[in-house]
């Protein structure tokens, strides 16, 4: 076991480093670069000379990048060019609002999805599993922009039940003291998630069902009720687990477009404003919040795996 | 206890049939059993169809606009859907929007299968540090969002159709990566791959000869899911202003273009491109559906 998670975190931090190489050549790729998104259409060629060398801009690459390096170690993800704050603050302050509206949003989609994929399973082939699967697939395939309007066009304007525009609140507090404006942002973000995990979850639980196992299980008179809620259950949600680690990114793109749909300011929305107005250093840092999330969310789940699954440890070195 | 939770009651007549009938044929049948699998494939003959031909019954001109006819209501005369906010016909244009739409879907999709397959089987096949390298990578591309990965490629490159499908390929071969590697590490160490090896075959051949073929399954399927998320990402990168530009379209570029007249009621500049995004996309994912349990194919991330 102890071999097992020093391999991974091995992994871990290598794969952190590679996502730090590829952000940052690419950026570096951009035309016009950083000093014009800075200073603007109209900076001389002075000033532009003068930004470079303040940022250090005018080094080489590898130069550049090491420094990047060593004070991303120190845990400075440099200042923002446009908003005037340092990027840790700007993410420090988003990032909990971001953490609410996705956390819920998974949670939610995770509470349907997972009974729902266990009510399908031992349905396979019927007609309702038949009209599930093909109202979870239309789920799956909405752009969330269009689900959002949708979702804006009758729950807000036909029955003006929820408003159209996010907590604005800067406070967890304040976000809470307005559950109404949250639930089409949540209901938003769920939807593609409940579609993705209850089919993930339907063949998990389908593949639990003709292990071995189950059939001792049934030979010693467990209902089939008692087979799914006791045996099937813990072992399908092992696999939902594993699938949440490698979900993140997803989870955050979705957040970009629903936040910029319901005007939420979390960090989609500092994401999006930053590439529109060529914020390196805010794209950069975001970036690699989200990578390094991503990588310990699957590790985590990886780990979490191998504790409560033995045989995982050995299938994937 | 009930009986249903039980495997299909026709699975030993089934086995019979099998023995009697090629893998292609048995194939078909099941594929063809999959009512979904069915009605998806119906549904794309009837979207490319309307794409493809329609343009050849609904002469319009997608290219010059006509401001005096802008906003026009459905059923207005001589376009039964309406105009949108410069003039265009609607119908026509989700026709030629939709050839945009279904000719990057397909393209990066299918782009992304093919690098995907290749990195996955190679990485799978040398073992070792390589497989290390190749997929470490891989991870790391996991973990940036592809979204990221668009507009920064945006600020890069002018869109355009072979453009976006280079670019939308090349943030999508990471899953079909994983899943290829996977199945390249189960056949590397098979008898006639051994066999082959032994007798002086080179890691090419192998890989060309048999490691792709033997997973050939795998890769059709997952090919078709890629081709549906490509034309889900088509919209996205259309919603975040990186799409086509005009004259020419795509169902995503029209969609986004419709929800900033949210409030001004002209719905049908809405809903229509909406609706054949969500047909395309579900029509690949039921046939992949279908094709999955032809092929029997498992895949860890669906």
């Amino acid at each position: 076991m102890l071999k097992y998670l020093l391999s991974r975190v091995g992994q871990a931090v290598v794969v952190i480093f590679v996502v730090t190489l590829i952000v940052f050549f690419l950026l570096h790729q951009i035309p016009g670069g950083p000093a014009r998104g800075a200073l603007g259409l109209y900076a001389t060629p002075e000033q532009i000379a003068a930004f470079n060398q303040a940022q250090g801009f005018d080094r080489s690459l590898p130069e550049q990048y090491g420094r990047f390096l060593l004070r991303l170690l120190q845990g400075d993800l440099g200042d923002s060019f446009t908003l005037n704050q340092s990027v840790g603050d700007l993410i420090a302050q988003r990032l909990p609002k971001t953490l609410v509206l996705t956390v819920l949003y998974v949670l939610v989609a995770l509470a349907i999805a997972v009974p729902l994929g266990m009510w399908q399973a031992p349905r396979r082939g019927r007609v309702a599993d038949y009209v599930t699967t093909g109202v979870t697939f239309v789920l799956y395939s909405t752009p969330a922009f269009f689900l959002a309007f949708v979702l804006i066009i009758v729950f807000s304007q036909t029955i003006p039940l929820f408003p159209a525009q996010a907590p604005q609140s800067d406070t967890l507090a304040g976000i809470f003291a307005e559950p109404g404006a949250l639930v089409l942002p949540v209901a938003t973000g769920a939807a593609a998630t409940v579609a993705v995990f209850s089919r993930y979850m339907r063949s998990s639980v389908l593949d639990n069902l003709s292990e071995d196992y189950v059939r001792t299980a049934r030979a010693k008179g467990a209902s089939e009720r008692q087979v799914l809620r006791q045996h099937v259950l813990r072992n399908s949600l092992t696999s939902v687990v594993a699938m949440l680690g490698y979900y993140i990114p997803r989870v955050f793109a979705g957040a970009i477009v629903i936040e910029s749909m319901f005007n939420y300011p979390g960090m989609g929305l500092l994401f999006w404003n930053a590439a529109q107005t060529r914020d390196y250093p805010i794209l950069l840092g975001v970036v690699l919040v989200i990578a390094i999330a991503t990588v310990a969310g699957s590790l985590l789940a990886d780990v979490v795996q191998a504790l409560i699954d033995p045989r995982t440890r050995k299938a994937r070195v | 206890m009930k009986e249903e939770a039980l495997p299909e009651p026709d699975a030993l007549s089934e086995q019979d049939t099998a023995r009697a009938e090629g893998p292609g044929r048995r194939r078909l049948r099941l594929f063809l059993r999959n009512r979904l699998a069915k009605t998806g494939l119906g549904m794309l003959v009837v979207l490319v169809a309307f794409c493809f031909l329609g343009p050849l019954l609904h002469r319009t001109d997608q290219v010059h606009t006509a401001l005096a006819d802008a906003h026009l209501p459905p059923g207005s005369p001589g376009h039964p859907l309406g105009t949108d906010d410069v003039g265009f016909d609607l119908l026509g244009r989700l026709m030629s929007g939709g050839q945009t739409s279904l000719t990057i879907g397909l393209a990066a999709g299918l782009l992304a299968t093919v690098i995907g397959t290749l990195w996955g089987a190679v990485a799978g096949y040398a073992g070792g540090w390589v497989d290390a390298v190749l997929m470490r990578i891989v991870d790391a591309g996991i973990a940036i969002p592809a979204l990221f990965l668009l507009l920064v490629a945006g600020t890069m490159v002018t869109p355009s159709t072979g453009m976006l499908i280079v670019v939308i390929g090349c943030v999508s071969w990471l899953v079909p990566a994983r899943l290829m590697r996977a199945e390249s590490l189960a056949l590397r160490s098979r008898s006639y791959v051994e066999a082959m090896r032994l007798s002086g075959g080179t890691g090419l051949r192998a890989i060309g000869k048999h490691i792709v073929p033997n997973a050939i399954g795998t890769v059709i399927v997952n090919a078709t899911f890629q081709v549906a998320d490509a034309v889900l990402l088509v919209a996205y990168v259309s919603f975040l202003g990186l799409g086509v530009p005009p004259p020419a379209a795509d169902w995503g570029g029209m969609l986004s273009q419709g929800l900033s007249y949210t409030y001004d009621g002209y719905w049908w500049l809405v809903f229509p491109p909406g609706i054949l995004i969500i047909a395309t996309v579900c029509a690949f994912n039921f046939v992949g559906d279908g094709l999955r349990d032809a092929f029997d194919v498992r895949l860890k991330e669906r």
